[in-house]
């Protein structure tokens, strides 16, 4: 069998649909929030992986770099908040934090 | 010249200003002697203008004093116009004001707004002159309004009687109707002439007849004939002509040297001297000009005939001087401008007269106006009682008194006039001849004939009133005897108001008139075989018989003609009207408006109704914001899904 890019794009869209589940199903903790949101990056980087490899164009990997930086940084911000949000509610419980609410 | 003039009006106003402002510190001579000063200065410079303009040759003077603003193609000028007609007015004016300044010391003597009193009039004086020498319409205008102000204030001058509050804010709205016609007038001629100066308007007069307006689409209306009409209904309300008479009456409210000068002799007139001023515009209108004459003569006769039956020594007067006014009105309709004018400034005279007398009864009956507590007062007031007979001979009349010369005239006048609806105007006149001599005798004999029906305290205390009352009274008795004489010959048929008065040859009453009069004594005995001297004596013999021979008749005549005493003594239902259809109709459409425009529709559907709207909407909204985050998260996407559908299916 022969993989094309289709198969990855197929495989970066389960990805990027299983996060977007998680982040809805979820009810408990934020730090699997903050998972699925890698997980979603994740998936965009596959497809850029896959475009790159299709039009033989480096550019679209230097752009996965970038994004695995900037998930990095992101990353660590946001355990950051989780970490004082925990401080202030002593819970990191979603169904808890419902502030917004109008 | 120029400065004569500027001085002729400031020195009221200066005054007016004195008396007013350091009422207190100059005290209550102080203000009667500046007031009277600034007035007496405005008189003899008047006289000395005249005496110029009349005798010595002068020209009339016509320019800009002060140049208020310009807009556009129109400026606002303060400037006068001095000629013939604007001296005669003022000349009368201040004659009259200084004769009245004079009495009110003896009027006002114990009022406590003594000084704020002589403020007012001395400011109404420097109004009038404003009104009278203004050269253009905006001057006009603020004259006219500045009188109207003056009239309010000294209507409701003793404003704790909430009749008086109740008359003064009567005559403001009233003129108020008046007013917004002549705004309309004037601004109908600024719009087709481009400019508000009398000469450059009257030289564009001919032009104007030939444009038309369309106040309703599709039918054109006579441009001139329009403005006319307009102008007249300022003069209407302003000269207190039907149906805009019912603030006069009421305005007996005001003290009576205030009913002398204002409400007689002066401002009433300014709708007299505005429409002679305009003759050239009216002259070249048929339809205004009778339109004059038609109002002119209805006032003459029915207001005339509710002088008959009032019972207020100051009412009487007062419809006398609305239908003398209707006299006036009547003239000017007829093209006689100078009948009217003559008549007007002899009207001036002894009607002042016959109320400033009318005061110094009042004052020697201790403020009692009712004349059926009057009566024999006769040799008690015996100078009140002299010029009273010669200003009631004069207003009927009698051969040989001013009154006689204009009003035989005007009579004339009316009859040889050819304005449409002259019949019913010269009708009118004459059968008020003898309804202004009833009236006037009718007045003269309860008062001063017959028995003294006035309580014992009031007796005792009856005399002569102090020489500052008596003194006026005679000083306007000399020229309501004499003016006649001396100025029917230049007035009314020489050239005095050559250049002043425009009249076409065609329709000009007077014209023919001219031909047949040679000197005043003839005209005199002319006056015998027309019918208006029999018709006056004729009244005067029937006040007489009614009411010093046979005083038992009218009481049965009040019963006998009952209907038609219902409605003399309801003044043919005007007020009636005005109060239960005008005000309260006026009173329930506002509470209308407000109840169903305001409160049901803007308040309710359009402000509190969107808000109302944003509550539901914010109320439906707010159940979206439940506050988690997944929520959020899942509506981006499902709006991002169906964004992306949109764009890929359509």
């Amino acid at each position: 069998m022969i993989i094309t890019t289709a198969h990855y794009l197929v495989l970066a869209a389960v990805l990027f649909s299983l996060a977007v589940a998680g982040i809805f199903i979820n009810r408990k903790n934020v730090i699997l929030l903050l998972m699925c949101i890698e997980l979603m990056l994740l998936a965009v980087n596959f497809n850029f992986i896959a475009f790159s490899r299709m039009w033989n164009d480096t550019l679209g990997q230097v752009f996965v770099f970038f994004i695995l930086t900037v998930a990095a940084a992101e990353a660590a911000i946001g355990l950051a908040i989780l970490v004082v949000l925990f401080r202030n509610t002593r819970s990191i419980n979603v169904e808890e934090l419902d502030r917004l609410k109008g | 010249m120029e400065n004569i003039y500027i001085a002729i009006v400031l020195a009221p106003l200066i005054a007016a200003a004195l008396a007013g402002l350091f009422g207190h510190k100059i005290g209550r001579a102080g203000a009667h002697w500046v007031t009277i000063l600034g007035v007496g200065v405005s008189l003899v410079l008047s006289l000395f203008v005249f005496w110029k303009l009349v005798y010595d040759g002068g020209e009339p003077f016509n320019g800009t004093v002060y140049s208020w603003a310009a807009m556009g193609r129109i400026s606002f000028e303060v400037g006068f116009l001095v000629d013939r007609l604007t001296v005669l007015m003022m000349c009368v004016v201040t004659f009259v004001s200084l004769c009245v300044h004079v009495y009110t010391i003896g009027y006002m003597h114990d009022d406590d707004g003594y000084q704020r009193f002589f403020s007012y009039i001395s400011l109404f004086t420097f109004a009038m002159l404003m009104l009278v020498m203004s050269n253009n319409f905006l001057q006009l205008f603020f004259g006219w309004e500045a009188v109207g102000v003056v009239s309010y204030l000294l209507i409701g001058f003793w404003y704790k009687r909430p009749t008086a509050i109740f008359a003064n804010l009567k005559a403001f709205l009233v003129n108020r109707v008046g007013d917004f016609g002549f705004l309309l007038g004037i601004a109908a001629l600024a719009m087709a002439t481009g400019t508000l100066d009398y000469a450059a308007t009257f030289s564009d007069a001919d032009r104007l007849s030939h444009l038309s307006i369309e106040i309703i689409g599709g039918h054109p209306w006579s441009l001139l004939t329009f403005a006319c009409i307009c102008l007249f209904v300022g003069a209407m309300g302003k000269s207190a002509q039907m149906p805009l008479h019912v603030w006069l009456p009421d305005s007996m409210e005001g003290p009576t040297p205030i009913s002398a000068l204002i409400h007689a002799a002066t401002m009433v007139t300014a709708g007299i001297f505005m429409v002679a001023r305009m003759s050239p515009l009216f002259e070249l209108s048929q339809t205004a000009l009778a339109v004059v004459i038609t109002i002119g003569a209805i006032t003459a006769f029915l207001t005339g005939l509710l002088g008959i039956v009032q019972q207020d020594i100051k009412r009487v007067i007062a419809y006398s001087t609305l239908s003398q006014l209707g006299y006036m009105t009547v003239a000017l309709g007829a093209s006689a401008y100078a009948a009217g004018i003559f008549h007007l400034m002899t009207h001036a005279f002894f009607k002042a007269l016959l109320f400033l007398a009318a005061g110094s009864v009042i004052i020697a009956m201790h403020h009692e106006q009712d004349i059926r507590k009057m009566g024999g007062l006769r040799k008690h007031l015996p100078i009140t009682y002299w010029t009273s007979v010669i200003g009631t001979l004069a207003l009927i009349g009698f051969p040989g008194f001013a009154g006689f010369f204009s009003k035989d005239a005007l009579i004339e006048a009316v009859h040889a006039s050819t304005t449409p609806g002259h019949t019913l105007a010269y009708w009118s006149v004459l059968l008020g001849v003898f309804v202004t001599s009833l009236y006037s005798f009718r007045l003269l004999f309860v008062v001063f004939h017959g028995k003294e029906r006035m309580d014992h305290h009031t007796k005792e205390h009856l005399h002569e009133t102090p020489w500052v009352v008596t003194g006026p009274l005679i000083a306007l008795a000399i020229p309501s005897v004499v003016i006649g004489w001396l100025t029917i010959g230049p007035v009314l048929f020489g050239d005095y108001f050559e250049h002043a008065i425009f009249t076409l040859a065609a329709q000009n009453p007077l014209h023919e008139m001219e031909e047949e009069f040679h000197g005043p004594l003839q005209f005199v005995l002319h006056g015998f075989t027309g019918p208006a001297v029999y018709l006056a004596l004729l009244g005067a013999g029937v006040a007489y018989w009614l009411y010093v021979l046979r005083t038992d008749i009218p009481a049965r005549l009040l019963i006998t003609l009952a209907p038609l005493n219902r409605v003399l003594q309801n003044k043919y239902y005007f007020d009636w009207f005005n109060e239960n259809v005008l005000a309260r109709g006026s009173r329930g459409l506002g509470g209308l408006l407000w109840k169903v425009g305001d409160q049901t529709l803007i308040d309710g559907g359009m402000v509190n109704g969107s808000a109302r709207l944003v509550g539901i909407v914010s109320v439906v909204a707010r159940g979206l914001q439940s506050g988690y985050l997944y929520h959020y998260a899942f509506a981006m996407i499902v709006g991002l899904a169906a964004f992306v559908g949109w764009l890929v299916l359509r």
